[in-house]
């Protein structure tokens, strides 16, 4: 993308980009709702975890978590991966999410999304996720998705 | 002069009803996630709507505001996956059968399409099953708000069915 603007230097950028990212994250009411929050961020990669809630279940008789709120957490996380792209701006929607359920959560483990937006477009950001319980050998679930990019200039 | 056939006198439309509605509750009402998200489900003969009535903590993105795309993708699941446990205990329970217990569906994956971003107002959604075997099945799922005809997410979800009386893992 030659007509891009040079990304600033790493150092000026990060720390503040974490913090807008993580008041931006603060200030979803559903994220809220899930007592998501941000731990870990780079140039185009996120990471949230979500507490165990019994409120979240989705099977009764075994505890896990339902898909759906798994789904919450990797869309979210998505959309800050994107926020956090040097070459997108601090705004987008999500066009489209797939996932994959690979096994339920352990019942009483905090899940981990981990979001890398590994390409962006003038309009387009593609993004991939991966959702892990305590044992990090084994995903949860794997997510991959397009969003919006919205220019800062326009 | 033949006599005609003795047919069973129809059941009042009352206890139809009844068998049917509290079926579906059996089905919501376990569901912890369900009751979290506030989900509901109308009933027309064997035709569901599910319904997410709006409340506050559904929203992800407070500027515009819009439902939150995991609000979404979550509402559209557990439309698709009681759709498919009520077509697949339907014949059961009309035929007077005592439906075995079975556990819901587990999703193997699920496809969200994003058409327009979701207005803080009721949303409803539809699934059809579009093919249920044995072991396997494949769900596709509308959702709207104002009109029916203008959809605001709609997916595709393929999902492992209970083996016929499994109870636990």
């Amino acid at each position: 993308m030659p007509d891009a603007p040079a990304p600033p230097p790493d150092q000026t950028i990060k720390d503040p980009r974490k913090k807008i990212a993580a008041q931006f994250i603060a200030m979803i009411p559903h994220a809220g709702a899930l007592s998501m929050s941000l731990t870990d961020v780079g140039d185009g990669e996120a990471v949230i975890t979500m507490p165990y809630d019994a409120r979240l279940v989705g099977d009764p008789e075994t505890g896990v978590i339902h898909g759906g709120a798994v789904s919450a957490l990797m869309d979210t996380c998505c959309g800050a991966a994107v926020m956090l792209h040097p070459a997108a701006g601090m705004g987008t929607a999500t066009i489209d999410l797939r996932i994959d359920y690979m096994r339920p959560a352990t019942p009483g483990q905090k899940i981990t999304a981990r979001a890398t937006c590994y390409h962006v477009t003038r309009s387009v950001a593609f993004v991939r996720a991966v959702a892990l319980d305590d044992d990090t050998d084994r995903p949860v679930a794997c997510a991959t998705g397009a969003f919006t990019v919205e220019r800062s200039g326009k | 002069m033949s006599v005609p056939p003795k047919r069973a006198r129809p059941e009042p439309v009352q206890v139809v009803k009844q068998r049917r509605d509290a079926m579906l509750q059996s089905l919501v009402q376990g569901v912890p996630y369900i009751q979290f998200l506030g989900i509901q489900f109308e009933r027309h003969g064997d035709e569901l709507t599910a319904v997410l009535p709006y409340a506050d903590k559904l929203i992800g993105n407070p500027m515009i505001p819009a439902l939150h795309g995991g609000v979404t993708a979550a509402f559209l699941e557990v439309a698709a996956i009681i759709e498919l446990s009520w077509t697949g205990i339907w014949e059961d329970m009309e035929a007077g059968a005592e439906p075995v217990p079975r556990r819901l569906p587990k999703t193997i994956d699920f496809n969200v399409d994003y058409l327009r971003s979701g207005l803080p107002r009721d949303a409803y959604a539809r699934a059809r099953v579009n093919r249920s075997g044995r072991r396997y099945a494949s769900v596709h799922v509308e959702a709207w708000q104002d009109n029916r005809s203008r959809l605001f997410a709609q997916a595709t979800g393929h999902f492992l069915m209970p083996l016929r009386g499994e109870k636990g893992e």
